[in-house]
């Protein structure tokens, strides 16, 4: 059969948010939202040193409060069948269960508190008055002696070298060495970690935001010592994940096993300051770039070397270094990562892992080579423009990253941009400084199945266990199964988020639409597929022998490919060979030849002006130009939000995200959003995306690749690199502050 | 949070008789039920004031003054055409504080007892000289970026975060209060206090006392057409000052005939400086005088932390404030308050 589908009709239109008025009204169902008859509340205690152990609880005063129930401490909590520090899937990592009295980091959980109302465990928590042996805690990017990652294992990445960087050093006519600083940054989605769960015998219901719901079924299930089939989670609405609702943490755990122990559904949901330890962060960096160029302005050596802080238990190291990997082509290339172990806790994968640190340094160190060189930083881009994907020398799936600076850069109106900084000033005697940055995210693809079904009424029905993190899986994922079942949108029951469906994979590595729709697509492919086999094998179907030229399926009717006039409606077909569903299966992955036989990356140019007032320093990004290009587009009006998303939050790398370490006591003293900033509206001016076209027939079947993450990249330099062509201060470490621009003034 | 005790009286005197020892007057609640949430204070009683009557209006006494009621909304302050066109910059100061939300449950007096923003303060586990007198301050040696400049001794470094309160106090505000003692006014100026080794004695009111009212003095509008507030800060909105300036001239015939100059954000109270004002008298407006003052309201400034950075950038401030005051007050509210940057974007 030729073709059984025809894509397109709901796919590639701007659909608004399914799943909007549910939000907006409040009727959409956070996990926090549950309360099951019988409920207890949990508070976690949360260790306020960084380093030591607890010597100390005062539980006889907590249960002594009105309403306490229950207090675990190491004491009392059971053991976890699968220990802590046990790995059952790829995102594990060590996390706390009141397994022994050690602190390894500020606001670990050192005790939970079970109350009949969240208010009595509030302060149970605060009775416990824990005390402490307490050491020095070992902080920051000098913390400890470095050791080098070896690229054995998410988190760990290693050393790539293409090429000679000693030999590439040597012939380089003109060089820059500079070296950039990233802070510590904490997730800090919307909705906080949250969690109810209730035991039935011994299976476990747990209403969680999660990215990763199948898979983490079985994680749980190891932890705790029961098959995978006896976890169930719901995960229907995520308020924003980020990569921190992939990993399990302690905190939750510890509700699942109180919940356990006591016979009763508890709920826990962590306040906004102990989002600040157990719950993944992105590593402070230090990076130092070197970069050669030739006469022609060719670079002769990339050489990205990157220290991040990882906790003292545990590895996630940042892969800052390799964001000079796939970009540029460069004679000589190398990355090379380094960790140092600190008393905070893990750091995780937090939305553009390693790649939005490592863009930040590296397009400010292009920028600060193309002013040596004295061409403009676009040109000197240009010039250094890889066709193919360096090192491996691997053609690109797709790279429309030419006309994505070509189109941003007419679109900012880029061209007559002064090289040198200092020169532009606006009515008002603001400083006016215009930067760029390239955006690239590679465009992954996970495993992902799907079940879809055509009922007897014409209907369909689509299953997978996506996971809605506010991106619009709800919304996308259900256009791609419309099409793909030749249904309109409103004829088809999407069923989502819980881990009853089939596995949806990661919704992560900017890769949830590819994988999860993939999944959808097949499966809906596959039911039109048995459809068609009915129909075009059934005499009394107009579409009789039509199987060699094939069908299409179109508005909940098949066609013949080669005779539109011949047509039947679904139902019709079901109910002439005698009313059962049509089911459909869809399990895809990407194939290990394509992935071998390309190199994929979603590309974007990001363009960025600012003004700086010349005397106070106060910074404002005025406008932000990004064009991106990523495969196909399902849903203009979500992508370009994802796009714009992650635009703001390069705008709160560059000026405003900081965790802020007392040295004394390793705890962060800016645990909140008056302390912790991120962008306000007003912070947000001009801000534009577009979205340059681009057939991909390599990445999968739909030719998706991912905009979740790659708005950052290419933003932080961006902004970095406008604030220098301002104020002629070069600023190498971020946020960048008023009082960086004063000292530098 | 810790089980209190929640009184509601329906008038003053009630008020002031439920109050003892351990308990709190509560008017909009955005500091004091955060604080509470934390663990950083954990009052026995609360006093809730909002339903005592005739302390919610805006009114002018016979002799040309003021009177702000102390349950007067922040954002109904702001935007009362009359008071702002009288008083602009203390209605730009308060349009430029805290976001939307909070102004309009925020209230005056809540406004001049909101506590220092010090980290070390609002966080239980640390020391703090201003929560427990004799516990030490975490603060010093610590994350103090935003710590003191002025005023501040070694068992406190923090500042005051209002904003309404710089403008006032350049201004000479007057406080009315009311406590066990009867009524009584109390200069803004002498109203809060600088640590000294007692910082734990953060105002001038008693035991008990509660703050009926602002009065700003008939002569106060005097510089209602070169008056502007200025608010520094690491982003363009909702973020307390890292360093402000309240500024207010009286021009006569190009020279200088009256000016008021009050920094916040430096200081544990906010900081009034007479002599940068003498400086100017008499003089003709200028970018090179405005420096001159500015350095002299900067005398005697001392980093109390890593946070040199706060007196040149206070400076900066002070000067550019005043230049905005000489440049005169703008006709309408700009859509950034106490924003260097312009109108054009936010309109």
């Amino acid at each position: 059969m030729s073709e059984t589908l025809r894509f397109g009709s709901s796919s590639g239109q701007p659909t608004t948010r399914r799943d909007g008025i549910a939000k907006v009204t409040g009727a959409a169902t956070f996990a926090a939202d549950n309360h099951p008859d019988g409920l207890l509340y949990a508070v976690y205690v949360p260790a306020t040193i960084a380093r030591g152990t607890v010597t100390h609880l005062d539980v006889t005063a907590a249960k002594a409060h009105p309403g306490v129930v229950e207090v675990l401490t190491p004491d009392n909590c059971p053991p976890l069948p699968g220990g802590p520090d046990t790995k059952p899937f790829r995102f594990s990592f060590s996390f706390e269960a009141l397994q022994d009295n050690t602190v390894r980091y500020a606001n670990q959980p050192i005790a939970l508190v079970l109350g009949e109302t969240f208010e009595a465990a509030t302060e149970g928590a605060k009775l416990l008055n824990p005390q402490y042996n307490a050491l020095q805690p070992r902080l920051g990017l000098d913390g400890t002696t470095p050791f080098p990652t070896n690229g054995d294992g998410f988190g760990k990445p290693g050393t790539t070298v293409h090429g000679d960087p000693d030999a590439g050093h040597a012939a380089a006519l003109q060089a820059v060495d500079v070296t950039y600083e990233t802070p510590a940054q904490y997730h800090n989605a919307m909705e906080t970690h949250a969690i109810v769960a209730d035991w039935d015998g011994d299976h476990v219901t747990l209403d969680l935001p999660n990215q990763a719901i199948v898979m983490s079924c079985a994680a749980y299930a190891h932890h705790l010592g029961i098959p995978a089939e006896n976890v169930t989670i719901r995960s229907p609405y995520l308020g924003g994940g980020f990569g921190s609702k992939v990993i399990i943490n302690g905190p939750q755990m510890l509700a699942i096993m109180a919940a356990r122990m006591t016979g009763r559904p508890v709920k826990l949901m962590l306040r906004r300051d102990q989002m600040f330890g157990p719950t993944g962060h992105r590593g402070a960096t230090r990076q130092r770039l070197r970069i050669g160029i030739g006469a022609d302005h060719r670079m002769t050596v990339l050489d990205h070397d990157s220290r991040a802080t990882t906790s003292s238990f545990e590895t996630f190291v940042e892969s800052a270094a390799n964001a000079s990997q796939g970009l540029y082509a460069s004679g000589a290339l190398r990355s090379t990562h380094q960790g140092v172990r600190i008393d905070s806790g893990t750091p995780g994968p937090m939305r553009a892992p390693g790649e939005a640190t490592g863009s930040a340094a590296l397009e400010c160190a292009m920028d600060e080579m193309a002013f040596e060189a004295g061409i403009d930083p676009l040109e000197f881009r240009l010039k250094n423009y890889a066709e193919r994907e360096p090192g491996t020398d691997k053609p690109y799936s797709s790279k429309a990253l030419r006309q994505c600076y070509a189109q941003g850069a007419e679109r900012f109106g880029w061209a007559g941009r002064p090289l040198a900084p200092r020169q532009m000033k606006d009515a008002d005697g603001l400083l006016v400084g215009w930067g760029m940055g390239t955006a690239l995210f590679a465009a992954p693809m996970f495993a992902a199945q799907a079940r879809a079904v055509l009922r007897p009424d014409g209907t369909g029905l689509v299953e997978t266990a996506a996971s809605d993190m506010g991106q619009g899986a709800w919304t996308a994922l259900a256009q791609i199964a419309a099409d793909s079942l030749g249904l309109p949108l409103d004829r088809i029951e999407f069923r989502s988020g819980s881990s009853d469906l089939p596995d949806a994979g990661v919704a992560g590595g900017s890769a949830h639409t590819a994988s999860a729709g993939g999944a959808l697509h097949a499966a809906g492919t596959d039911a039109i597929r048995h459809l068609a086999d009915i129909a075009t094998k059934d005499p009394a179907s107009p579409l009789f022998g039509t199987g060699n030229a094939g069908v299409i399926a179109r508005a909940g009717r098949l066609h013949a490919s080669d005779d539109d006039s011949r047509s039947e409606s679904f139902a019709d077909i079901i109910a002439r060979a005698g009313g059962a569903e049509v089911e459909g299966k869809g399990n895809v992955s990407r194939s290990p030849e394509a992935a071998e036989a390309h190199a994929m990356y979603s590309h974007g140019a990001v363009f960025a002006e600012v003004k700086v007032d010349p005397d106070l320093f106060q910074m404002r990004v005025t406008r932000l130009v990004g064009a991106f290009a990523a495969g196909r587009i399902i849903n203009p009006r979500l992508a370009e939000s994802q796009l714009m998303g992650g635009m703001i939050w390069g705008t709160s790398f560059a000026l405003h995200e900081e965790a802020k370490f007392d040295a004394r006591s390793g705890r962060i003293m800016n645990a909140d959003f008056a302390g912790y900033h991120i962008p306000v509206n007003a912070d947000v001016q001009g801000l534009e995306v577009i979205t340059v076209h681009e057939d991909d027939p390599y990445v999968n079947a739909l030719g998706i690749k991912g905009v979740g993450e790659i708005g950052i990249t290419g933003t932080v330099g961006a902004i970095g690199n406008a604030i220098w062509h301002a104020t002629g201060t070069r600023v190498r470490r971020f946020p960048i502050r008023i009082q960086d621009l004063l000292a530098g003034s | 949070m810790n089980l209190f005790d929640y009184i509601r009286p329906t008038s003053v005197s009630d008020a002031i008789a439920a109050w003892q020892p351990g308990a709190a007057y509560l008017g909009g609640g955005t500091n004091l039920v955060d604080l509470m949430k934390t663990g950083a204070l954990r009052p026995g009683t609360v006093i809730d004031i909002t339903r005592l009557p005739g302390v919610d209006r805006i009114e002018t006494l016979p002799n040309g003054s003021t009177r702000i009621g102390t349950l007067v909304r922040n954002s109904d302050l702001a935007h009362d055409p009359d008071f702002a066109m009288a008083f602009p910059m203390v209605a730009e100061a308060l349009a430029s504080g805290a976001s939307g939300q909070l102004r309009n449950a925020a209230t005056l007096g809540g406004n001049l007892l909101q506590r220092t923003r010090c980290a070390y303060f609002q966080d239980p586990h640390s020391a703090c000289n201003r929560r427990f007198p004799g516990a030490g301050c975490d603060a010093r040696n610590g994350d103090s970026d935003n710590h003191a400049i002025l005023g501040w001794s070694d068992a406190c470094t923090a500042t005051n975060p209002s904003d309404l309160c710089v403008p006032l106090m350049a201004l000479d505000a007057v406080v009315e209060t009311q406590g066990p003692q009867g009524k009584r006014d109390i200069a803004l100026a002498d109203f809060h206090h600088l640590p000294g080794a007692a910082p734990h004695q953060e105002t001038a009111l008693e035991p008990g006392e509660l703050i009926l009212a602002i009065r700003l003095p008939a002569n106060a509008t005097a510089s209602r057409h070169n008056s502007r507030y200025l608010k520094v800060r690491e982003r363009t909105s909702f973020a307390f000052a890292l360093v402000s300036a309240a500024a207010a001239l009286q021009l006569e015939n190009g020279r200088i005939s009256a000016a008021c100059l009050a920094l916040g954000g430096v200081a544990a109270k906010p900081w009034r400086v007479p002599a940068a004002e003498k400086l100017m008298l008499g003089q003709i407006p200028g970018a090179d005088l405005f420096r001159r003052a500015a350095e002299v309201a900067l005398e005697g400034a001392v980093p109390s932390g890593d946070n040199g950075f706060k007196i040149d950038l206070a400076r900066r401030t002070a000067a550019r404030a005043l230049a905005l005051a000489a440049a005169g007050t703008p006709a309408q509210m700009p859509a950034l308050p106490a924003s260097v940057f312009g109108e054009s974007a936010h309109v």
